[in-house]
């Protein structure tokens, strides 16, 4: 098991300098391929991996292996080392599998784009980083995944870098991940000052030890903690990078802002558990900014009208489930939703991906109509995508979010609050998906809709940045000339229908009442954990029941707003306004960080460039010594003036001062 | 009696020196000097230098000093314009200062000496004292080097001061010597020495082309 | 006299002529001034061979007066040589230290 959980590593890793080293050798898509087929090794030894794993007896599945020491002083360990256990295993093969999926996808979608081989380098590295993350036996490596993973996300937000919406949004997601990072290492300060140690197994055998009497310092560490799981989980309100984060190509939306980089604060939160559980503040500020962002998230989802960005939001909620869920402590639950909205989530962007290709780049749904019959296959995927996020049975979304209210609502007290509104929240996902889908698939076909009826792919006739307008050309640094539909692509379709079908019917690892293999994998990762009784069989039929309502009601009235009575949305626009304009300014948030961050940092920028740069340090301390000096030669230059008699008179005042000195000395 | 030549002489070499130095005519300024001198041979005399004293006025006041009123017949005795605005207006006052400090200073390290022999007479000395033939003997015994090495730089004197003053080419190219004063005067903004010391040209500014020279 | 007031003498003597050195602007008032101070100098010497009863103070006396001979020859060759590029006789004027 040891080779397999380093080759895991060591495979994306090869991939990306295959790629950036040797991409002028490589013909055509064989750049595409080595990424795909790197991905797919790492996913092997993956799965290598969880057999060992399995092999192994109960008690001994939590195994570090380290290559090295980085540094051992100062009672500072440093190691690098895995841990490979359940979890991560789980994880790992998430990950792996889906990355694979997705360099599959990108194999014909990237194609014509000039900067290729970049993309599959860039990629390659993200899937390594997030392995890292995952992977990661200590706080030392957990950093340097997430900071790896935050630069991954920059690369690739910002890869079609000469659009300035593109690099304005790399360098947006890349603070917000800096302040979570900041936050993320201090929290580690906090928790090694008493723990001693940066292993993660040691620190949780003696987390409740430690802690005993520290309990303030561990909640600040986890509070901390918490921040940096907001900011790389896009939680209200360090969620403003996400939707930003759609300038980049789909297949990197589908892959970093949908299945995992946005998972790894949940990861985070479930691996930290032990440490958790020991406050209940932190476990409770978590399970509440969860649920804020989810409801906040799925109002936005129902008034913004660019496509991706709609999935966008929904990822955001949906993450809020997860947070929700790992901090009230459904551990497992927590990571089944992590799973299954990977499969749907993934899938909706590469079919949303499609739609745009069709739209030649043009992502807003007030344009793009009944498109049905022109792509059946986009269609039908996106139809099993928009089932399985509105959580309908038997499809896997619905068995993980009830899973995870379920366990809410067992801890009883005040977490039935959550459990209700867990339930609005899932109202409001089928709401704005089914009106995604409704929009774009249903009605009057538009006209690239009809000319690709005919069997023509529609061409803009200038590319054009689908944000702004402004018109672009296709060399390095803007998309590549042609688009890429799943029809017309087998890769696509590859890619697609393995995500659909575990769409479907991933559902089936931990059907209540008949199958709980997810939970029955996870246990040992989990077995110190003091939530493990789950919600009663009653609690758990009465959710399934709600959870069908919900859903059911959702779609139909969705149907009804959208598709049978045309007009409902715009009257209900107009008598909501005040409503509405708060959902479409997405709840101020960028206005609320602009005024109370940026602008105040920009005012310090300003201040220090023109107060304390130009005056003190230019003014003062260089001028000052520089004209220090410029006195001091040219008081030597007036030495050097020729004048005659000047001269002179130096030469007797020397005279006259040795004179002195020596009739001095004599005395 | 000698201390009253001492004073007659003392007084005339003061006034000879004091005379040099305000006397505003260069003539006059030689004159004053010559007086001088010939106070020093008295003095001389009276310190029992009767050879330095001759050597004195022969060659001091004799030669060199006709020699300098060669020269200052030559150059004219008037008082140049002043071209630039006068430099040094601390000068007289600081060199008055400095003059009156070395003064002090000399004579206290002179009276406060505790060189014994310097408040007294000095020892008796014989009459062959200062004369001829014993400087004579001690210029061909003892220091017979610096003798000759004085002779050399009598030679390198003489000669340098030929090479110094000579004409070049023949009389008649005295016009193509004549260089105006004004012509070494370059345009504002060389960057002479004068200029960066804060010399004020007192030319407008030199026309370069179309408008001066940039900054 | 006893000896030190000729020494007093010598440092006047050398003391006026500093400051005629300092103070006038013609270079052959300059250089006159600069025989006082040799002159002095020639004083003191005599004063101290009559001290040491020694004839050697006036042996260096008496090269000093060659030297200030050569010295003068030197400085009037000078002198006649600025005056023949018609510069102004005056040591204020002729202050650039190049050329």
């Amino acid at each position: 098991m040891q080779t397999s959980a380093w080759l895991i590593l060591l495979f994306p890793l090869a991939g990306t300098l295959v790629n950036a080293l040797g991409f002028r050798v490589l013909p055509g898509k064989a750049v595409g391929w080595i990424g795909t087929a790197a991905i797919a090794a790492a996913f092997v030894c993956s799965v290598l991996a969880f057999l060992a794993l399995q092999d192994r007896g109960e008690e001994h599945r939590q195994v570090v292996y380290v290559a090295w020491d980085y540094a051992n002083t100062v009672g500072v360990d440093g190691k690098l080392s895995l841990l490979v256990d359940p979890l991560s295993i789980f994880m790992a093969l998430v990950v792996t599998g889906v990355s694979t999926l997705i360099h599959l996808y990108s194999v014909a979608y990237l194609w014509s784009d000039r900067g290729y081989a970049r993309f599959f380098a860039y990629l390659n590295f993200f899937v390594f980083s997030m392995l890292v993350l995952v992977l990661a036996g200590n706080f030392l490596l957990l950093i340097v995944g997430w900071a790896f993973v935050g630069a991954a996300s920059y690369l690739l937000i910002s890869f079609w870098y000469r659009r300035t919406t593109a690099t304005s949004a790399g360098i947006k997601a890349f603070v917000i991940n800096v302040v979570g990072d900041a936050g993320l290492v201090l929290g580690t300060f906090f928790i090694f000052r008493h723990s001693h140690t940066l292993d993660f197994l040691g620190t949780f055998d003696s987390a409740s030890k430690d802690f005993a009497s520290h309990n303030g310092a561990l909640t600040a560490g986890l509070l901390l903690l918490l921040v940096g799981a907001f900011a790389k989980s896009a939680q209200v309100p360090l969620h403003t990078w996400l939707p930003d984060a759609m300038e980049g190509p789909t297949p990197v939306s589908a892959l970093i802002h949908a299945a995992t980089m946005v998972t790894a604060g949940v990861y985070l939160i479930a691996r930290m558990h032990p440490l958790f559980e020991l406050s209940d503040t932190a476990a409770l500020v978590g399970a509440i900014v969860g649920c804020a962002t989810l409801l906040i998230a799925g109002t936005i989802g129902l008034a913004v009208t660019d496509l991706k960005r709609v999935i966008a939001y929904s990822t955001m909620s949906q993450i809020g489930y997860m947070i929700m869920g790992v901090s009230a402590g459904a551990y497992v639950a927590g990571h089944f939703h992590l799973m299954t909205h990977a499969f749907f989530k993934a899938l909706l962007f590469m079919a949303a991906g499609s739609v745009i290709a069709a739209m030649a780049g043009e992502q807003s749904l007030d344009r793009m109509r009944g498109f049905r019959r022109a792509l059946p296959f986009t269609y039908a995927c996106f139809v099993i995508g928009g089932l399985a996020l509105s959580a309908v049975p038997p499809f896997s979304g619905f068995f993980s979010k009830d899973e995870i209210l379920g366990d809410i609502a067992s801890r009883g007290g005040g977490w039935w609050v959550f459990y209700v509104l867990g339930y609005v929240g899932a109202f409001l996902t089928a709401l704005y998906t089914w009106r995604m889908i409704f929009r774009a698939f249903w009605g009057e076909p538009s006209p690239e809709a009809r000319e690709l009826e005919e069997g023509h792919l529609h061409h803009a006739d200038a590319p054009f940045n689908p944000a702004t307008g402004e018109i672009e050309d296709t060399d390095v640094g803007f998309p590549g000339p042609e688009h890429h539909i799943a029809e017309r692509a087998p890769e696509m379709r590859i890619a697609m229908s393995v995500l659909a079908v575990l769409a479907v019917a991933g559902g089936v690892v931990q059907v209540p009442f008949v199958t709980n293999w997810l939970e029955h994998f996870l246990d040992p990762s989990f077995a110190d954990s003091r939530f493990g009784a789950g919600p009663s069989d009653t609690l758990t039929v009465i959710g399934m029941v709600v959870a069908v309502v919900v859903a059911a009601a959702g779609i139909s009235t969705a149907y009804l707003v959208w598709v049978a009575r045309p007009g409902t949305a715009e009257r209900v626009r107009e008598r909501f306004a005040p409503l509405h304009r708060l959902f479409v300014n997405r709840w101020y948030f960028d206005e609320l960080i602009d005024l109370l961050v940026v602008r105040p940092f920009a005012w310090l920028g300003r201040f220090g460039q023109q107060t304390f740069e130009r005056v003190i340090v230019n003014g003062l301390l260089v001028g000052g010594t520089t004209n220090i000096v410029k006195a001091g030669s040219a008081a030597a230059r007036a030495l050097q003036n020729g004048f005659l008699r000047a001269y002179a008179a130096v030469l007797v005042l020397g005279m006259v001062a040795m004179a002195l000195y020596f009739l001095i000395q004599s005395t | 009696m000698a201390e009253v030549f001492f004073f007659i002489a003392a007084i005339g070499a003061v006034c000879g020196a004091v005379g040099v130095v305000m006397v505003r005519n260069p003539f006059y300024a030689v004159l004053a000097l010559v007086f001088h001198l010939l106070s020093l041979a008295a003095l001389f005399l009276l310190l029992q230098a009767q050879f330095v004293a001759a050597a004195q006025v022969v060659v001091y006041a004799g030669a060199v000093m006709v020699l300098y009123v060669f020269v200052v017949a030559y150059v004219g005795a008037a008082e140049p314009t002043r071209l630039r605005a006068p430099v040094g207006r601390g000068q007289r006052a600081a060199a008055v200062l400095f003059g009156l400090a070395l003064f002090v200073e000399l004579a206290i390290a002179v009276l406060g000496s505790s060189l014994k022999a310097v408040p007294s007479d000095g020892p008796t000395v014989g009459a062959g004292f200062g004369s001829p033939a014993q400087i004579g003997e001690l210029l061909l015994t003892k220091f017979l080097l610096p003798f000759e090495i004085a002779s050399f730089l009598l030679l390198i004197a003489a000669a340098g001061a030929v090479v110094l003053a000579r004409r070049r080419g023949g009389i008649g190219t005295e016009e193509a010597d004549r260089v105006a004063a004004m012509d070494f005067r370059l345009p504002p903004g060389l960057g002479t020495m004068a200029e960066a010391v804060g010399g004020r040209s007192s030319r407008e500014p030199f026309e370069l082309g179309a408008g001066g020279g940039g900054e | 006299m006893t000896l030190d007031w000729y020494l007093v003498v010598s440092a006047l003597v050398f003391a006026v002529g500093t400051i005629g050195v300092l103070t006038r602007r013609n270079p052959l008032v300059i250089l006159l001034c600069l025989e006082l101070m040799l002159n002095a100098a020639n004083i003191a010497l005599i004063a101290f061979a009559r001290m040491w009863g020694n004839a050697e103070g006036q042996v260096f006396a008496i090269v000093v007066l060659v030297v200030a001979a050569c010295e003068v020859c030197i400085g009037l060759g000078l002198v006649v040589a600025v005056y023949r590029r018609r510069l102004p006789i005056d040591v204020d004027e002729i202050r650039e230290l190049h050329g």
